[in-house]
Parts: C-alpha cells; sequence; structure tokens
C-alpha cells in the first residue's frame, strides 16, 4: 500500500493546483469584470480553490478504503489498476 | 511531533521528582537533649527500690508458706534457684515419718487387744489378726505354745466368723472360699514367715506337710505336756510329802505342847509326894524339852512346806504361763492339791497356836503358883533362916517363937492376902473388863485372821471351780469347731468335685477346638500350595506363548518397519525437494510456485494425517504464485521505512492536512537509531512507530523475520496501512516456511524413528 499513498498524494496535489488555478481564474474573471479590477476577488478566488482543493485532499486522506474509478474510454485502452481494498 | 515533546519534558519532569525531601526529617531529633535527667533518675531508683521490696517480701512469704513457694517456683523461671540460695532446699518430707509412726503403732495395739479379749469378733478383724500375730511371731523365736495359741484363736475367730452364715454347703463354700483368699492374701502378704505359726488350716498346703506339720504339733505338744507333768508331778510330790512332814510335826509339836500343858496343870493341881513331884517336875521339863523341840520342828517343817508350796505354786504358773490345753487339767489338779495343802496346813497352824496360846496361860499360872511358892519361901527362909526349903517335911525342929513367928506372919500373910483377895474382886470387873477387851482384840485379830484365812481359800475355791467350768467349756468348743471344721471340709471337697468337672469339661472343648482348628489350617495349607503349582505352570505355559507371539510380531514389525522407512525416506526427499524450491527467489521476484512440490509431498506422505494436513495447509498464495525470499522483504522494507516515518503521526482516525503537514515535520527532524535490539519486554514506551522501525530493521538485519513481522504489527493508524503489503507478503513467507520446517522435522523423525540401529 505504499504506492497508495504515493498516488494519493499525486492526486491530492494535482488537484489542489487545478482547483487554485481555477480559482484564480475564476477570480480574476470577476475582479475584472465585476469588481473593477481590484484584488479582492482573485485572492478569495485561489482561496477557494486551495480550500477545496485542500477540503478534498483530506476528505480522500481520510477515507481510504474509498476506491477511485477510472472511466475507462472504450476507444482507449488503457491498463489501470483497481485499488484494492486493504 | 508535538506529542513526541510533550512526552519527553513528562519523562524528565517524573525522574526528577523522585529525590523526596528526606533531609527535613533528621533535623526534628535532636531536641530534647538532657532536660530532665534528675527526674529520670528519681524514677529510676524508685523503680529499683519497687522491685527490690517485691522480691524480697516474695522470698519471706515463701519461707512462711510452702504452697506459695511451691506456685512461684512452678509459674516464674528462675525463682527455684533463687529461693534454693535464699531458703534452702524446700523441705517435703516432714509429712511422712509421722503417719508411718502412726501405721505401725496401730497394729500392735490391735493384736493386744485380739490376745486379750476372747471370741466374738467382727469379720473384717480376722485378716488384722491374721497379720498382726503372723507378723509379730515371725521375728519372735519359735515359741510354739504361743504360736498354737494364736492359731488357734485365728480358728475360733474364723469359726465364729463362719458359724455366722447358716450351714448351707453352697453359700458357705463361697463364704469359706472368700475368707479362705482373704487369709491367703494375707498369708501371701508374708510368705517368708514360715515360723510354726503357720499352722493356719486355711493355707493351702500339701497334705503330707500338713500331716507333717500336725504330727510335729502334737508331738511338741506331748512333750511340752510331758515335760509339764513332769515337772508339775515332781513339785506336786515334794511339796505333798514337806506338807505331810509339816504336819505331821505340827500335830507332833500339838501333841508336845498339850502333853506339857497337861503336865503342867497336873504338878501345879496335883498334891503328890515330893518324889512324884521332882520326878513330875522331870517329867515336865523333860515334856517342856519336848515340847519346843517339837516347835521348833515344826516351824521348820512349816517352813520347808511353805517353800515347797512355794514352788509349786511357781511351777504351776509357769506351766500356766506355757499356755499348753492338755496341761490344763493337770494344772487344775495341781492347783487344787496345792489349795488343799496350804487349808490343811493352815489349820493344823492354828491348831497349834490355839494350843500354844493354852499352853501359854497355863505356863503363865504355873509362873505366878511357882513365883508365889518362891516368895513365900523367901519369907520364910528370911523369917526363919535356919529353916531349909523343904519345911513340910520340918517337925519339932521349931520352936514356939519361930511357930509363933510363923503362925504371925502367916496370918500377916492370911491378912495380907484377904486384903489382897479384897482388893483384887473390887478390881475384879475392871481386871475382867480390861482382859476381856485384851481377849476381844486377840479374838478379833485372831478372827480377822480366819477370816481372811478363809477368804483366801474361798477365793481359791472359786477361782478353781471358773478353771474348771473354763476348761469344761472349752473342752466343748473345741469339739464343736471339729465337727464344724469337717462340715466345711466336706464342703470344700464337694465344691472342688464340681470345680474339676467343670474344668474337665473346659479344657476338653478347648482341646478339641484347638485340634480342629489345627487340622483346618493343615487343609488349607495343603491347598494352597497344589494351588500354587498349578498357577505357576499355567504362568508359565503363558510365558512361553507369549514370547511366541512376541516374537513372531516383532518379526511382523520388522517387515512393517522397513516398509515404513522407505515411505519415510520417500517423505524426506519430496520435503527437501520442497525445501529446495524455497531457495530459487531472485532478488525481487518470488519464487517458483509450490504446487508440484507440494503435490509431491502430498503424494509421498501416503496415510500420514499429520504430513497430510501439513501439505494442505501451505498457504494458496505461494502454491500459486509462490513466495518472496527474506531479501527482497529487507529490501522492501528499508524502503517502506521511510514512508511509515513519514505518516508517523497519523492514527486510525485519519486527522486532518495538517497532521500530515506536521508528521512530515517530524519525520524530517526525529532523528532514531537504524537498528536497536528490541528488549525482551515491550513497553508501552517502545510502541512509538520510530522505535517500533528500528527495532524491526534490527530483527531483519539480524534475520529474525518473524520478529520483525511481530514488531512491525505493531504499527497503528496510517502506517499500518501503508505497510499491510509488506506485513502480508512477510506472513506468507513466515507462514510457508513454518510449514516446511515442519514437514522436514516431521519427516526428520520419522525416518529416524524408522532407522534401526544396526
Amino acid at each position: 500500500m505504499a504506492d497508495e499513498y504515493g498516488r494519493k498524494w499525486d492526486r491530492c496535489l494535482a488537484d489542489t493546483a487545478l482547483k487554485t488555478v481555477t480559482g484564480l481564474g475564476v477570480g480574476i474573471v470577476f475582479s475584472v469584470l465585476l469588481f473593477k479590477r481590484r484584488t479582492w476577488p482573485v485572492s478569495l478566488g485561489s482561496g477557494f480553490g486551495l480550500g477545496m482543493g485542500y477540503a478534498n485532499c483530506q476528505h480522500d486522506f481520510r477515507s481510504p478504503y474509498l476506491i477511485h474509478g477510472h472511466m475507462v474510454k472504450v476507444n482507449q485502452i488503457q491498463y489501470t489498476v483497481l485499488c484494492r481494498p486493504a | 511531533m508535538l506529542r513526541v515533546c510533550l512526552r519527553g519534558a513528562n519523562a524528565t519532569a517524573r525522574r526528577n521528582c523522585g529525590r523526596t525531601p528526606l533531609t527535613n526529617l533528621q533535623h526534628c531529633r535532636h531536641y530534647t537533649a538532657g532536660e530532665t535527667s534528675g527526674g529520670a533518675a528519681k524514677v529510676v531508683a524508685a523503680g529499683l527500690v519497687t522491685v527490690g521490696g517485691g522480691i524480697g517480701g516474695a522470698i519471706l512469704y515463701a519461707k512462711w508458706d510452702h504452697k506459695f513457694r511451691a506456685a512461684v517456683e512452678k509459674n516464674v523461671p528462675y525463682s527455684d534457684w533463687l529461693l534454693g540460695l535464699a531458703l534452702g532446699p524446700a523441705s517435703q518430707d516432714g509429712g511422712f515419718p509421722v503417719k508411718t509412726q502412726m501405721e505401725i503403732a496401730q497394729p500392735p495395739s490391735m493384736m493386744e487387744k485380739q490376745m486379750k479379749t476372747s471370741k466374738a469378733k467382727p469379720e473384717k478383724k480376722v485378716k488384722e489378726a491374721a497379720e498382726s500375730p503372723a507378723k509379730e511371731t515371725g521375728p519372735v523365736p519359735a515359741q510354739p505354745a504361743q504360736s498354737l495359741e494364736e492359731a488357734s484363736a485365728e480358728a475360733t475367730h474364723i469359726i465364729s466368723a463362719i458359724s455366722e452364715v447358716p450351714s448351707v454347703p453352697a453359700p458357705c463354700d463361697t463364704e469359706a472360699a472368700a475368707v479362705k483368699e482373704e487369709c491367703k492374701e494375707t498369708a501371701a502378704v508374708q510368705p517368708d514367715t514360715e515360723s510354726p505359726a503357720a499352722a493356719e488350716p486355711i493355707k493351702e498346703r500339701p497334705v503330707e506337710e500338713v500331716a507333717a506339720r500336725l504330727a510335729q504339733q502334737d508331738q511338741e505338744e506331748q512333750d511340752i505336756v510331758a515335760s509339764i507333768s513332769a515337772s508339775l508331778e515332781e513339785s506336786l510330790a515334794s511339796s505333798a510329802k514337806a506338807t505331810l512332814q509339816a504336819i505331821g510335826a505340827q500335830e507332833a509339836a500339838l501333841q508336845a505342847i498339850t502333853r506339857h500343858t497337861h503336865k503342867l496343870k497336873e504338878a501345879m493341881e496335883a498334891e503328890v509326894s515330893p518324889q512324884e513331884k521332882s520326878a513330875q517336875w522331870k517329867d515336865l521339863e523333860a515334856a517342856l524339852a519336848d515340847r519346843t523341840g517339837a516347835v521348833d520342828d515344826a516351824g521348820a517343817a512349816l517352813l520347808k512346806a511353805n517353800e515347797a508350796l512355794d514352788s509349786l505354786k511357781s511351777v504351776i504358773d509357769k506351766s500356766k504361763g506355757l499356755k499348753a490345753s492338755a496341761v490344763r487339767p493337770l494344772v487344775l489338779a495341781a492347783e487344787e492339791n496345792l489349795h488343799n495343802m496350804v487349808v490343811d496346813l493352815d489349820k493344823v497352824v492354828t491348831k497349834v497356836q490355839s494350843a500354844e496360846s493354852e499352853a501359854k496361860i497355863v505356863s503363865q499360872y504355873s509362873e505366878l503358883v511357882n513365883e508365889a511358892k518362891q516368895q513365900f519361901q523367901r519369907e520364910v527362909s528370911s523369917l526363919t533362916p535356919e529353916i531349909q526349903a523343904n519345911w513340910k517335911g520340918l517337925t519339932g525342929k521349931l520352936s514356939v517363937d519361930d511357930l509363933n513367928a510363923l503362925i504371925a506372919h502367916a496370918h500377916r500373910r492370911i491378912d495380907q492376902l484377904n486384903r489382897e483377895l479384897a482388893e483384887q474382886r473390887v478390881r475384879e470387873q475392871i481386871h475382867i473388863d480390861a482382859a476381856l477387851e485384851q481377849q476381844k482384840l486377840e479374838d478379833q485379830k485372831a478372827l480377822e485372821k480366819a477370816v481372811n484365812t478363809s477368804l483366801q481359800h474361798f477365793k481359791e475355791e472359786a477361782r478353781l471351780e471358773q478353771e474348771r467350768k473354763l476348761s469344761e467349756l472349752r473342752e466343748v468348743m473345741e469339739a464343736e469347731m471339729r465337727t464344724q471344721l469337717r462340715r466345711q471340709a466336706a464342703a470344700h471337697t464337694d465344691h472342688v468335685q464340681d470345680v474339676l468337672k467343670v474344668q474337665d469339661q473346659e479344657l476338653r472343648a478347648e482341646a478339641e477346638q484347638v485340634l480342629s482348628s489345627k487340622m483346618l489350617e493343615q487343609e488349607t495349607c495343603y491347598r494352597q500350595l497344589s494351588q500354587e503349582q498349578l498357577d505357576n505352570f499355567t504362568l508359565d505355559m503363558n510365558t512361553a506363548y507369549a514370547r511366541l507371539k512376541g516374537m513372531e510380531e516383532a518379526i511382523d514389525s520388522h517387515v512393517v518397519a522397513e516398509e515404513q522407512a522407505r515411505k519415510a525416506h520417500q517423505l524426506w526427499l519430496s520435503v527437501e525437494a520442497l525445501s529446495y524450491t524455497l531457495k530459487t527467489a531472485d532478488a525481487d521476484s518470488p519464487t517458483v510456485p509450490l504446487e508440484s512440490a507440494a503435490q509431491v509431498v502430498r503424494d509421498s506422505c501416503g496415510d500420514s494425517d499429520f504430513a497430510l494436513a501439513l501439505a494442505s495447509a501451505l498457504p494458496e498464495q505461494s502454491l500459486q504464485r509462490g513466495v518472496y525470499s527474506e531479501a527482497s522483504l529487507r529490501a522492501r522494507f528499508n524502503s517502506l521505512r521511510s514512508l511509515v516515518r513519514r505518516v508517523a503521526l497519523i492514527d486510525e482516525s485519519h486527522n486532518s492536512l495538517y497532521q500530515y503537514f506536521l508528521s512530515y515535520l517530524q519525520a524530517v527532524l526525529l532523528f532514531e537509531a537504524k537498528q536497536e535490539a528490541p528488549p525482551a519486554h515491550l513497553s508501552s514506551e517502545d510502541l512509538d512507530p520510530f522505535k517500533l522501525l528500528s527495532y524491526a530493521s534490527y530483527c531483519l538485519e539480524h534475520g529474525d523475520l518473524e520478529l520483525a513481522a511481530k514488531l512491525v504489527n505493531q504499527l497503528r493508524g496510517e502506517a499500518r496501512r501503508v505497510v499491510e503489503d509488506w506485513l502480508t507478503e512477510a506472513r506468507l513467507t513466515l507462514e510457508t516456511r513454518q510449514v516446511i520446517s515442519l514437514l522436514s522435522a516431521y519427516a526428520n523423525a520419522v525416518g529416524l524413528g524408522t532407522t534401526q540401529a544396526p
């Protein structure tokens, strides 16, 4: 299960980064569009994103027996390793 | 990590708090140094005085009261030594000598009583009477008569005791037997007193001895009787002779006295011629001489007779003192004789005395007459000196003057005599009175003497009568006793016969019983022996058969054992092959699947359930996939270690990401030993993940996979999840290895078991 730990962390970080950036982007958009280029929506958006990623990460770590499914497209043959419940 | 720091702080704090302030207490003691020294001395002195006074008082009281002393000695350990030192040994013998003296004083007094009193006595005193006379006469030198009297006294006691019981044979027997036993006991008490007094008719002696004793006793009695009778006769004869002599002498004296008196009277009164007168006077003198001689003879004879009588009396007393019963009539006769003789002698003596008194009177009268005659003669001669004495023959020689003078003298004399006569007549009465008085006195004296003598004689007669009656009574009693004894003897013989019969029967029955029991014993013995023989034979047969069977079995088992050995060898080979497959593991890939080898093992183990069970206990994974080697596990562990360190702080509740961050920080900052030897007992401190990891790595480095797995098993939380895989693999490997080692051990054991020693 050591690998799972690593994988989790990868997922987690990737997700957090994504969310943060997304939040940042949404914040920028809102700041530009609605809030007269103030900084606070940016930080708010990034904060939202960071927080959501953090929460997801925590949730993921707290429920170790939850299996993450991967969607397998029929066209792409992806050999995914199923998470075995430990 | 915060917790770790807190934990470390707590530990250090706990270690520091161990040293408690002991130094405070030591200061408190030295305050009361020497404040009450004077008071203590006073108290000590008072205590010593009290104790000394108590001890002294106890010693003094113990001296006075012995019971207290005994109690103290018993209860207080060394007090007897102290009291002995102070007072001397305790006097314990004070009371005993007094008691023994009293006891000793009692039997002699009892014995005296017995000797003095006569027959009617209570039954209890039979013992004492039997005992004390036996005691007393034991040391006394043989006085057979005395002992005989005691024996007879005893016998009379017994007879008197028995006569109180009704004379029916059966009760009499028991009574007699009881008394006999009592007497036997008392007789047995003094077994050594073989005095002749032991002629107790109650002691069981052999007949010859009894007869001998009785004969001896009779002989002795007869001897005594003979001697006594001889002595008595002798003394009787001598005394009789003496008495007769005395009586004869007294009679002769009496005769002489009377003759003399008669002659004197004659001489006084008869007026005869002078020649005859002188012849008369000569006769008178001769008679007087006779009389004195006879009186002297009589006196001497009387003395002799008295002596003889005294000796006879002494002999009689002595013979009475000897107390032989057969002697009594002799003694009685002798006494009677003595009495008679004494009486006769006294009579004769009185006769002689009366004659003597008469003679005295006559002699006095004659003296008076002679005196008067002489007086007259003197007067006449004084008047007429020439006239001679024989004046009656004078005729014519006298002158008238002489005659006148004579006549005048005669007249004067006659006047004088008349005057005297008158005076005498006057004084007659007085003289008569005086004479009467004198006579009365003399009569009284004589009367008294006569009365005394007659009283003595009567007393003597009465005593003799009493003695005679006593002897008669005694004879009667003896006869009665003899009859009773005869009766008792008859009863005794009857009883003895009965007892003998009963005893005979009893003994016969006993003998028969003994005989039958012995016969039974012998029979059972014989049977036992024969049975034993049979048993032994059977036993031998059985053993032989068993041995035969054993040999057959041994041969069979040999065959079986060889077969088993072959099978065991096969098993062993297959197990060896299986264990070899374990070694085929590479660095990271597992071994080949063990299925085939396991199958071989299964085939070769045959019917051994144990081996089959073991063979089927191999885990599926190992059969299908194979197991990892220890080296690969070790390598994996090392890589796992860092991961475990990173999540060490995360527990089952899967804390927040912040915890994760802290855990990571802790892993970075905390340094633990790479390898640490695990202790024998894990305490709660050792359950720290870092510590566990270092223990586990140590174990792994030293090849102890099992202990490493155990230690890793102690991880909790996320760390546990991380090492789960590794743990499973480790378990698998361990399981497989265990099974294979068991199988090989089993195979070895079987092989060893079936190996036959040369």
